[in-house]
């Protein structure tokens, strides 16, 4: 009840300057409700989309970003965030505001080429420069005195990938054996010495509170903690198996046509400019996998190393449908591992 | 605190016209205000988690997990509240009993705790205490012991952010009591000793235990900085507030609003035996 008194006070306040905005001047303003490390790479895409873009209407858009935890982002835009797009870390979180408010269509996934996401990334491991404990694969991670930093699959999109990608090596280990897959999965979150509520966060009790001897995390957040001045004290290792992270974007039609004639057309011009050469290359620029590395800065494309990957799809998974609930709602695997120990 | 007196007095009292005038709607506005601002937001609560039937809300209730979280949250307030009471009490004392040079300084960063955003406490004091920080590595050499993303971490950072609630308090009333009494009770023969714990102390109480009582409350509802220096490992050191985020992170609704229902039944009946002990306190030593 106090939820939607809430929800109802945000999206009025929102509506009142999305109003003032748009009427005051020949522009739209879309919402792009995103999560934690896309800052940069839509601040850079927005400003390239905004630059060329006109709506047949001939008016010019602008962007405006919403940033935060993927699941704390799906949550505010069910709870009356006025977003036009999102671009979340995970499938669940859209499917999650498609079922509870059906502004978005079931079937987004379908709306856009690539399952609807426009770039990838996958999961490797940080070590200390040197890798002291000589880390090279997922088994090296249960070993006894290894400390693991990774954030809490619960709060974190990131973290959930994560645990997907040990466990999908665990699978292929043991032939498919749960026990000794929860085993295993176990034995590695009992070395895990922090579980902070995001991957930046991680990233920070690893780097500067100098807490673990190896991070898991997004190639892309890998690459930006390598790129910060003292980024020689790290070092990228590829595991043998990782999975394919696909965040996806849809846009929501439930918002976007309540608002402006054109705003609809401008927020999926939107989404589609990022499946464009330039899109293309600009989420390569900043660490994330293009789906056409071909049109990308070749040099960009050489930094991502060949991994073998698995995906959510996979039988392995079955898919977001089946993954959330069977690892991550209450009671599930994840919250299992917790208690075989 | 008021309504200590006898029944008979305050029926009396209800009826008689008091002196100040505005009584009727000064306390009309009062109850419309703390209604809309707390009251109405806590029913919500309430009725949220009653939409779970009582099984249900049981089941969560005694969920070993949930009983760890609670365990840790009021447990390291309570710890983190004591200990702030007595170095707070004893920072009230020296701030407004000596005069030092830099005594303004030390005054004004007491507040600090209250300014600071939480997160950057959290960040700071996770950084010093991480098993590889300066003091972190300290402790652990010396003492073994391990602060950093543990339970003992929750309480240091505890510590920080209910400090200024106890001197703040205590401080006002301390400076209050004239030095008068002291001395008159040093010429009636009262020992040093004797005139802390019998006039001093007393006049303190009711100060302190309010201090005690705001540390704690912060202490429990504290998230903040706790989830930068706690672990937040499942059964191990996971507050009861990350508990219920958790819960809403996985759309349980219900789930997290009796994890909170539960949370305010326990502040509440503490901070109302606080109070009465409190207006105990204040009959004993004849204060009212």
């Amino acid at each position: 009840m106090r939820l939607k008194l809430i929800a109802l006070a945000a999206s009025l306040a929102l509506g009142a300057c999305g109003g003032q905005s748009s009427s005051a001047a020949s522009e739209i303003a879309l919402l792009n409700v995103s999560y934690d490390p896309t800052r940069e790479l839509y601040e850079e895409f927005n400003a390239d989309f905004a630059a060329a873009y006109k709506t047949p209407g001939g008016k010019t858009v602008k962007v405006n970003m919403s940033h935060g935890g993927s699941g704390k982002q799906a949550r505010s835009v069910i709870d009356g965030l006025d977003a036009d797009v999102v671009t979340l870390a995970l499938q669940n979180d859209i499917d999650v505001i498609a079922k509870e408010t059906g502004k978005i269509p079931t079937d987004w996934r379908t709306k856009l080429p690539a399952n609807s996401a426009p770039y990838t990334s996958t999961i490797v491991f940080l070590v200390r420069a040197g890798n002291p404990k000589n880390i090279k694969d997922w088994n090296d991670l249960v070993l006894p005195g290894v400390g693991v930093i990774t954030p809490n699959p619960k709060t974190s999109g990131g973290a959930r990938w994560n645990y997907l990608a040990a466990w999908a090596y665990a699978s292929k280990q043991f032939a498919g054996d749960e026990t000794k897959i929860k085993e295993f999965v176990s034995a590695l979150y009992k070395n895990v010495l922090k579980l902070d509520s995001g991957a930046r966060g991680s990233t920070v009790t690893f780097t500067q509170q100098g807490t673990g001897d190896v991070l898991i995390t997004w190639e892309n957040e890998g690459f930006l903690t390598l790129r910060e001045e003292d980024g020689d004290k790290y070092q990228m290792i590829y595991p043998s198996l990782s999975i394919r992270a696909e965040p996806p974007v849809a846009v929501v039609p439930g918002n976007a046509e309540k608002k402006d004639p054109e705003q609809l057309q401008a927020a999926e011009d939107y989404l589609k400019h990022l499946y464009s050469a330039a899109g293309q290359r600009i989420a390569a620029k900043h660490y994330y996998r293009p789906n056409d590395p071909a049109v990308a800065d070749p040099a960009d494309v050489a930094r991502f190393q060949p991994v073998e990957m698995v995906t959510i799809d996979d039988p392995l998974f079955g898919g977001w449908a089946q993954a959330q609930p069977k690892h991550f709602d209450d009671g599930g695997l994840y919250d299992q591992i917790f208690t075989v120990r | 605190m008021t309504a200590t007196a006898p029944d008979g007095a305050r029926s009396f009292r209800w009826r008689r016209r008091s002196v100040l005038p505005g009584f009727g709607l000064s306390l009309g506005y009062t109850i419309v205000y703390l209604s809309l601002i707390v009251l109405i937001p806590l029913a919500g609560l309430g009725i949220r988690s009653a939409s779970l039937g009582w099984d249900q809300f049981w089941a969560i209730a005694f969920d070993r997990r949930v009983l760890l979280a609670l365990q840790l949250s009021f447990g390291s307030a309570l710890i983190a509240a004591i200990i702030n009471t007595v170095f707070g009490v004893l920072v009230a004392w020296v701030l407004v009993r000596y005069r030092f040079p830099g005594r303004r300084w030390l005054d004004a960063a007491v507040d600090l705790p209250f300014a600071l955003p939480t997160a950057v406490a959290g960040i700071a004091l996770a950084t010093l205490y991480a098993p590889n920080g300066p003091f972190g590595a300290l402790l652990d050499d010396w003492f073994g012991l391990r602060v950093g993303f543990t339970s003992f971490g929750v309480v240091m950072a505890l510590i920080f952010v209910g400090l200024p609630f106890v001197v703040r308090t205590v401080q006002p009333v301390l400076e209050e009591i004239d030095r008068e009494t002291e001395e008159v009770a040093a010429t009636l023969g009262a020992r040093r000793w004797r005139t802390v714990t019998r006039v001093i102390f007393p006049a303190l109480l009711p100060a302190i235990l309010t201090g005690f009582a705001l540390s704690f409350a912060r202490g429990v509802g504290e998230y903040g900085s706790v989830i930068f220096i706690a672990s937040n490992l499942p059964f191990q050191s996971e507050i009861a507030p990350l508990l219920i985020v958790i819960k809403l992170e996985e759309n349980n609704y219900a789930g997290a609003t009796a994890i909170a229902t539960i949370m305010l039944v326990i502040a509440f009946v503490m901070l109302f035996v606080i109070n009465l002990l409190q207006a105990w306190s204040r009959k004993w030593f004849g204060h009212e």
